[in-house]
């Protein structure tokens, strides 16, 4: 079984020119679960990930597998395997051969490709010229590549876009079994509704900087509590939990009690003899807490 | 992950497209038409005027020729599309993903492409020779195909068309922008180049340098070509001179651009 080995980011920064992409980064990802890496666009993702692949020099500071940096590993795709987000292929060749190129670069058995187009469901187009390729099937090919050498690490970057409901759904098990095995999966992001549902722990940048390091759940900030409730006479509802000592604040689609439980709002409405038409546990979502974390904004 | 792999990998990836056998193709259809073509105007001339330009002895080095002072613009074109496409479709990203010393993929790729331009040597000679032997033995003169210095001729320009396509990497290196890098090819080749080594032939001084240009180098190498016979010879290179100057133009621009494009960021 493979054991992943943690990814580790220390003090990694990359400017270009007078654009600091990436600023003093530092952080670990563990082997046996699935990692976001999250962030708005022109966070800074890309290019993190980029300069722990050795593609892009950086700045200063490292970023390695287990200590060692991707330059020097022995056998690089059996031991990380990544996909980058831009469609990095000659449109004028088979997707068979695409990865057959790789495949005898990296010295892995001629069997690689076909085995690797079959496990993105990709075995009855291995023919087929790239170029003629959908968004998600060169997605897949992209995840194909990453898989060619059985690697114990994945690094991927924004390998849900492009992919249909079932796509996604199957993309998810995989790398959730993935993980389960003991490998190490790093996956970004821009959308943290896209991820949440497949990943355990989140790396959160803005602007180049970590802005939150934990598992998903540390998102879920629940204490603010409001509820929304409605009725056909909002008017009377609004006064009568006014009354009560909450504070009410009217929306367009009824009223929003802050601090409050939605139990003892209905209990009020129906001492009032006022039947309620709508009645909701607001609670501060993830994506929510995400957005105040990296600035309403975003990065742009 | 040595030279050996990425030897492997780099011709699985220039037979794998369809750009070499276009390229080939096109490239065996010109030379045999030129070939063929001077073949029939030069032995025609030869057999009805009273003082032919050439002896029948210099004729067919001069028309195989074709193979290069025509065929060579292919290899070059080769080895620049084959660097230059993957600047432009980003597939540096997974080439040094499976290889992370860009040195050894650069490596492999030259030779790959030193490879390929002799195979194109080979095609080339086969359509100068193939069309020009048939049109010289249909006048009557002797196509001295079992002549030594002919194949040793041959030889020349397989090594000459493997070192165009050095060049060519190492020109798709220096000027990674595709569109650039066939600007560049074919402007020299075809325009600027036979207009500098014309120029350079008219004084004693400029000739010395001339000698140098590549395509000056590359008919040193090969022995003859129309150029030789136009210009009217004048200084040339000995043929290993020829061969060392491409080589050198090759190795140097390679090595430039392996240090600004080839090692920069990939994003
Ligand atoms: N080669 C480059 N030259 C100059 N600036 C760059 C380069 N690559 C990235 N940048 C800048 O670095 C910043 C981070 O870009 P990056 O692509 O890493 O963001 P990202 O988080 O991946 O965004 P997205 O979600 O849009 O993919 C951006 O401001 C971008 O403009
Ligand atoms: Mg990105």
């Amino acid at each position: 079984m493979p054991t992943g080995v943690p990814i580790e980011f220390a003090h990694v920064t990359k400017s270009f020119g007078a654009v600091d992409a990436v600023s003093d980064l530092s952080f670990t990802v563990e082997p046996g679960q699935v990692t976001g890496f999250l962030g708005p666009n022109g966070a800074g993702k890309t290019t993190s990930l980029r300069m722990l692949l050795g593609l892009v020099t950086p700045t200063s500071g490292t970023a390695t597998f287990g200590g060692t940096t991707y330059g020097r590993l022995g056998s690089p795709l059996t031991t990380v395997g990544a996909s980058l987000e831009a469609a990095s292929f000659h449109p004028g060749r088979s997707a068979r051969n695409h990865l057959a190129v790789y495949a005898q670069a990296a010295g892995l058995p001629s069997t690689a490709p076909d085995a690797a187009l079959e496990k993105v469901g990709l075995g009855a187009y291995g023919a087929r010229r790239v170029g003629g390729y959908s968004l998600g099937m060169r997605q897949r090919l992209g995840l194909a590549f990453a898989l060619l050498g059985d690697p114990s690490v994945l690094v991927l970057d924004e390998p849900i876009n492009g992919l249909d409901p079932e796509g996604i759904k199957w993309i998810r098990l995989l790398l959730r079994g993935m993980a389960a095995e003991g490998r190490t999966v790093l996956i970004s992001s821009h959308l943290l509704s896209e991820v949440q549902q497949t990943v355990d722990d989140v790396i959160i940048i803005s602007h180049g900087k970590l802005v939150h390091r934990g598992e998903l759940s540390s998102l879920d900030v629940s204490d603010s509590k409001q509820v929304q409730v409605n009725a056909d006479d909002r008017e009377r509802l609004a006064e009568v939990i006014r009354s009560a000592g909450f504070e009410v604040a009217n929306l367009r689609s009824g009223v929003l009690v802050e601090n409050a439980d939605a139990a003892a709002i209905g209990r009020l409405a129906f001492d009032a003899g006022i039947p309620l038409t709508a009645l909701s546990q607001k609670r501060t979502g993830l994506e929510e807490s995400f957005l105040t974390l990296v600035g309403e904004e975003g990065a742009l | 992950m040595n030279i050996v792999a990425s030897l492997r990998s780099e011709i699985t990836k220039l037979t794998s497209t369809r750009l070499w056998w276009v390229l080939a193709v096109i490239m065996v259809g010109y030379v045999a038409l030129c070939a063929g073509g001077l073949a029939a105007i030069l032995s025609g001339v030869g057999t009805q005027a009273g003082a032919p330009v050439l002896s029948d002895a210099q004729l067919p080095p001069l028309i195989y020729s074709f193979a290069t002072s025509v065929g060579y613009v292919f290899p070059v074109l080769l080895g620049a599309l084959a660097v230059t496409s993957e600047f432009r479709f980003q597939s540096l990203t997974p080439t040094f993903l499976a290889t992370p010393r860009r040195g050894t993929v650069l490596a492999g790729k030259m030779t790959a492409l030193v490879l390929a331009g002799a195979m194109f040597g080979v095609l080339a000679l086969v359509a100068s020779m193939g069309a020009g032997a048939a049109v010289l033995g249909a006048f009557g003169i002797d196509p001295q195909l079992g002549s030594p210095d002919t194949w040793a001729f041959v030889g020349r320009s397989i090594l000459a068309m493997a070192l165009w396509a050095a060049i060519g990497v190492g020109l798709g290196a220096l000027v990674p922008s595709q569109i650039a890098a066939i600007v560049i090819v074919l402007a020299f080749t075809q325009f600027l180049e036979p207009l500098l080594r014309f120029g350079a032939s008219i004084t004693d001084w400029s000739a010395a340098i001339g000698k140098f240009l590549p395509g000056a180098a590359s008919d040193a190498l090969v022995g003859s070509s129309i150029f030789t016979l136009t210009s009217g010879g004048g200084t040339q290179l000995e043929w290993w001179q020829g061969a060392l100057v491409l080589a050198a133009i090759a190795a140097v621009a390679t090595a430039i651009g392996y240090f600004t494009s080839w090692r920069r960021d990939v994003s």
